[in-house]
């Protein structure tokens, strides 16, 4: 072979990337031709270079818990609720197993995680508000004309779910008016669109280590999702639904 | 939850008293699915943030890429059967790294390497001042950030993250073939831009 061809070859001979008759080849070679070696350790030497760990990004700290807890981490202490909340989706899910037959993935199912992967959208992506007000005078009407449905926008300050703001969002194929209310250092996404048909009420349900309660009146569908626990949702439905 | 359903779907709707369910305590409630992705996915989190970061340059991007693509990866998780957890995410970042580059910075040329602006921008130190190894570093740093992209995640894929070229075809997409090429062209360059703006040696 000729330098040209060698040349041509040393990076991945370098790589240990050739099969066994090129490298023999090479080597070959490389013994007898010092500026296809002295190219050789050119490249080797820039390989060592590029494995400097300065040269290496560490994420930050604060991602990898920023990550675990957008994919549902629990944060709140389980043990008391967790059998109270396994319980209640039983319950949900039986009854609704019988309405709905043991089908799965339901389209429920599939909505539950388009509005749990929203949530979880509106937490990573610096993305929770369009409208920043803890005013509902002021939240309602900024809907006005950007969904085609009024959403009920409550004030719940002194029941300790003060309302934050709005955002736009799509769900199910269609916009969708989101309202955030806060508990503590929780995020309550309520997401409300058009969609006529018979009132349902409540379900409740679990999803990805979030709670979910959903029901519709004879116009429009209503989500809730939170990190919340089961108790509290609850609570926080009978409050927007009173 | 599927999973605990279908094990249990025999307890009845009358389960609810904290009594009766004590043998749900010891089982966190968290989605099996969850924990599979933590251990396949998460440990991998260097990885995807090294790549993110030398693809969109910037470490507040890097960071919104990262969170996407971890987004992207959990939707995508049932297509995951196993195997090399870290090239199936690298993949996904990279994919979504270009996504974001194009979306937020809409027709932002790729850095081609300039010679002229090189020279220019820093003008070559006389043979008197030495190159300590932290300005060495810096050279280098400068000259990989500077290499157009599939260069550029070629050298940090290979060098950086040490992947073989068929790991390097399956993130990039690219033929083994190409994969070679440009590895070998992405070191011609480097070396060419840091011989460029190096002192001579005495």
């Amino acid at each position: 072979m000729t330098c040209e061809e060698i040349r041509n070859l040393l990076s991945p001979y370098a790589d240990g990337e050739l099969d066994l008759v090129r490298d023999l080849d090479i080597e070959r070679h490389l013994a007898e031709c010092p500026h296809c070696a002295a190219a050789l350790e050119g490249l080797r030497a820039l390989s060592a270079r590029l494995s400097d760990p300065a040269l290496y990004h560490q994420p930050p700290t604060a991602l990898a818990p920023r990550l675990r807890a957008a994919l549902g981490r629990p944060r709140f202490p389980w043990r008391r609720v967790a059998a109270a909340a396994a319980a209640a989706v039983l319950v949900a899910a039986a009854l609704w197993g019988t309405v709905r037959g043991l089908s799965a993935p339901s389209a429920e199912d599939l909505l539950a995680r388009e509005v749990v992967d929203s949530h979880v959208r509106s937490l990573m992506a610096d993305h929770l508000l369009d409208f920043k007000s803890d005013d509902r005078h002021k939240v309602k009407p900024w809907f006005l004309g950007r969904v085609d449905v009024a959403p009920e926008v409550k004030d719940l300050t002194t029941e300790r779910f003060p309302l934050i703001g709005g955002r736009l969002d799509y769900i199910d194929g269609r916009p969708a008016a989101a309202l955030v209310y806060k508990r503590n250092d929780h995020v309550i996404n309520v997401f409300v669109w058009r969609a006529p048909g018979p009132d349902r009420p409540p379900v409740f349900l679990e999803r990805q280590g979030y709670h979910l309660a959903h029901w519709s009146d004879n116009e429009r569908a209503f989500w809730v999702v939170s990190d919340l626990n089961e108790e509290e949702l609850r609570q926080f439905v009978e409050l927007l639904r009173r | 939850m599927a999973a605990l359903l279908s094990g249990n779907k025999m307890l009845s709707a009358s389960v609810q008293s904290s009594e009766t369910s004590q043998t749900w305590e010891p089982r966190p409630l968290r989605d099996e699915r969850v924990v599979r992705f933590e251990q396949a996915i998460l440990p991998h989190l260097g990885a995807a943030y090294n790549l993110a970061r030398w693809l969109t340059r910037s470490a507040h991007d890097a960071d919104d890429v990262v969170q996407e693509a971890y987004l992207r990866a959990y939707q995508f998780f049932d297509g995951f059967h196993g195997g090399d957890g870290r090239a199936w995410l690298l993949r996904i970042v990279r994919n979504t790294c270009y996504t974001w580059l194009e979306k937020n910075r809409p027709r932002a040329p790729m850095a081609q390497f300039d010679e002229a602006k090189h020279s220019a921008g820093r003008p070559a130190p006389g043979p008197e001042a030495p190159l300590v190894a932290g300005e060495d570093r810096e050279l280098l740093r400068r000259a990989l950030a500077e290499l157009p992209d599939e260069f550029r995640e070629a050298i940090v894929l290979r060098e950086l993250e040490g992947l073989s070229y068929k790991e390097i075809a399956a993130v990039t997409g690219a033929p083994i073939g190409t994969v070679m090429s440009r590895l070998a062209r992405a070191r011609e360059r480097l070396q060419e831009g840091l011989a460029h703006r190096r002192p001579e040696g005495p």
